[in-house]
């Protein structure tokens, strides 16, 4: 990606391990990306890859126990958040980092009215006045396009997509820097996602900030994303521009995920399926993670790891034999 | 600056109107009416009891010993000649504040356990096996115990019915802590940067306030009975005090003669506890914000 920019979000080496009941979950092992001004990176997987836990990891909240942030860096305009005192991370969710979870019908309190919940983002961090705090998080229900004589109802009284967009006021209530949206469209129907995925691109324009989208939906990302990771077993094994990944598909991991799309041009009876399951993550597999499910897999990817290579500038690739599977 | 005051207002107006729309509901509750107006009976009664009779509740008349219920003496008199309606309705103070200070206080401190052991799961074992030994505990027994201990008296029993009944209010607060605490928008709360304080006070309280009322209630009239149990067996309330179980344990001796003397205050107490029950259930119900319609 862009070298000459100093990234507003930085992850070196992320590993997070869960430790249930004698068996360790390895969620994330050695994740690396960086977020930029202005830009959007979406973080592809399958359910079970580590996304949620590196969006937790981020915020620091990772539920502990049982997860534990092992090693690895979280910088945020060069500070490592990882390190920071419990009071300064507080100063830190919300204002410079803010999240959208993935089911709106429960990301709201039920029993307080939705305009309060914006206004105590504001409270949290803004030294202002109780008045100056209601004016404000009504304007930021108007900019999700609520009306603000609606402040105070309860969440039972909204649609799935009015209570996801309350949710993304919320997060966006002390303009953050950053906005890490947790698979934000996947619990609405395909027409309100298109409603909600046009909003959090206006909004995102307008406050300049950075985003990272989580999904495993790929047309999500072609929608609004700029760069893209895709995560397999909580590791990155390929990541570029969107332009990269979807005319330049390298792994053979993300070429079955493009695979598995129907083709609107050709009568198919059945999807192309990558097969087998996702590893279990407290038993990974030797080598690369992906070589049980891959059909290019040689004995060397089942017993020592790719390397990331780079393809280009801003395309990286953890692979063995990605020249090799281009070429057929 | 104009738009701010009409702002204001507005706040004032429609907070009020959340509480509002419980009422509402509850009035439209008829069993919870039913249970509102028996206890304002109960509670107007013990307030006004000096204007509802002529009698004082020791007052002893000699000629007007067991008397059934007549007109000079609605409920009948006593074996000193004590006019029975007169007791009743100043019993109703002991019970009433007896029941509203122990339950008050047992669900402060229970409110307070629950909450500590259900969020901070690292004191949970501590105050939940704590807990269960005041629990495991009969509470008359531990009623008769303490006051034993401590000396027969109100305030000793009352120590005694506070005690016994916090681990209740502290195990259901507790178990509604940990579903509330487990949901996303706890930790949306978080992510915006809430304290645990704060996350406390804005998100787990109001979610789990509507079981501690109703408990509330319940617990109110457990703690009638008990009273009345303890001050029966002489543990509690001493005489000459109208407390409405020193009154049944008082008439127990004539009850094959003169009925009135133990079954009428008993029946006091039955409607007492009858009425808190309905409102109890009818509190649950308007609590319930997913009932809203």
């Amino acid at each position: 990606m862009d070298t000459h920019e100093q990234p507003v979000l930085e992850v070196k080496d992320l590993v997070v391990r869960y430790y249930v009941e004698g068996s360790v979950v390895e969620a994330v092992n050695g994740i690396s990306f960086s977020l930029y001004k202005g830009k959007t990176l979406g973080l592809i997987g399958e359910t079970g890859a580590g996304k949620t836990t590196t969006a937790l990891s981020l915020l620091r909240l990772v539920p502990d126990p049982p997860g534990v942030i092992e090693s690895g860096e979280i910088l945020y305009k060069g500070k490592n958040v990882l390190s920071l005192p419990e009071k300064e991370v507080r100063q830190y969710r919300g204002n410079d980092v803010a999240m959208i979870f993935q089911d709106p019908m429960s990301s709201l309190n039920p029993v307080m009215h939705v305009g309060d919940q914006i206004r105590e983002s504001i409270e949290i961090h803004e030294n202002v006045s109780k008045y100056e705090a209601l004016d404000r998080a009504k304007r930021m229900l108007e900019s999700v396009e609520i009306p603000s004589s609606r402040y105070y109802e309860y969440p039972h009284q909204f649609s799935g997509g009015m209570k996801q967009r309350v949710v993304i006021a919320m997060a966006l209530a002390c303009s953050p820097q950053v906005l890490i949206a947790d698979e934000p469209t996947t619990a609405l129907d395909v027409t309100i996602q298109a409603q909600v995925l046009d909003m959090m691109r206006q909004l995102i324009d307008e406050y300049k900030m950075s985003m990272l989208m989580i999904t495993h939906d790929l047309g999500v990302v072609a929608e609004i994303c700029d760069f893209v990771a895709i995560i397999y077993a909580g590791e990155i094994v390929e990541s570029g521009t969107i332009e990269d990944i979807f005319n330049n598909t390298k792994h053979p991991y993300t070429i079955g995920l493009f695979n598995s799309l129907p083709d609107l041009d050709s009568p198919t009876s059945r999807l192309n399926a990558i097969p087998g399951l996702m590893p279990n993550p407290s038993d990974l597999p030797t080598g690369c993670r992906f070589h049980p499910r891959c059909q290019h897999a040689t004995t060397l990817c089942s017993t020592e790891k790719p390397h990331k290579e780079d393809v280009s500038a801003t395309h990286t690739v953890s692979c063995w034999n990605y020249k090799e599977i281009e070429r057929q | 600056m104009k738009g701010d005051l009409t702002t204001t207002k507005n706040i004032k107006r429609k907070q009020g109107s959340v509480g509002r729309q419980v009422v509402r509901r509850l009035l439209k509750n008829k069993r919870a009416m039913t249970g509102i107006i028996i206890l304002l009976i109960v509670i107007l009664g013990s307030i006004f009891a000096p204007l509802l009779t002529s009698y004082g509740y020791a007052e002893q008349i000699p000629r007007d010993y067991f008397q059934f219920p007549s007109k000079n003496h609605l409920l009948g008199t006593d074996n000193f000649g004590r006019d029975i309606w007169s007791r009743v309705l100043y019993g109703g103070r002991y019970t009433l504040f007896i029941a509203f200070t122990v339950t008050f206080f047992a669900a402060l401190i229970g409110t307070l356990v629950g909450i500590v052991a259900g969020y901070f799961r690292r004191l949970d074992s501590v105050l939940m096996r704590i807990t269960d030994i005041f629990m495991g505990l009969p509470q008359m027994m531990f009623g008769v115990s303490v006051v034993a201990a401590l000396g027969p008296n109100m305030r000793n029993m009352m120590i005694a019915l506070t005690i016994s009944a916090i681990p209740e209010f502290a195990r259901i607060v507790r178990a509604q802590v940990l579903t509330v605490k487990d949901q996303e928008f706890i930790e949306a709360a978080r992510s915006i940067g809430a304290s645990d304080l704060r996350i406390i006070r804005h998100h787990i309280l109001p979610n789990v306030s509507a079981p501690i009322i109703v408990q509330f209630t319940l617990c109110s009239v457990n703690t009638i009975l008990m009273s009345a149990s303890l001050s029966f067996v002489g543990m509690g309330v001493q005489p000459p005090a109208p407390e409405w179980g020193l009154m049944i344990s008082e008439g127990r001796a004539y009850l094959r003669d003169y009925w009135h003397i133990a079954i009428l205050p008993g029946v006091a107490i039955m409607i007492t506890t009858l009425g808190m029950n309905l409102l109890g259930d009818g509190l649950r119900d308007a609590l319930d914000p997913r009932l809203k319609q």
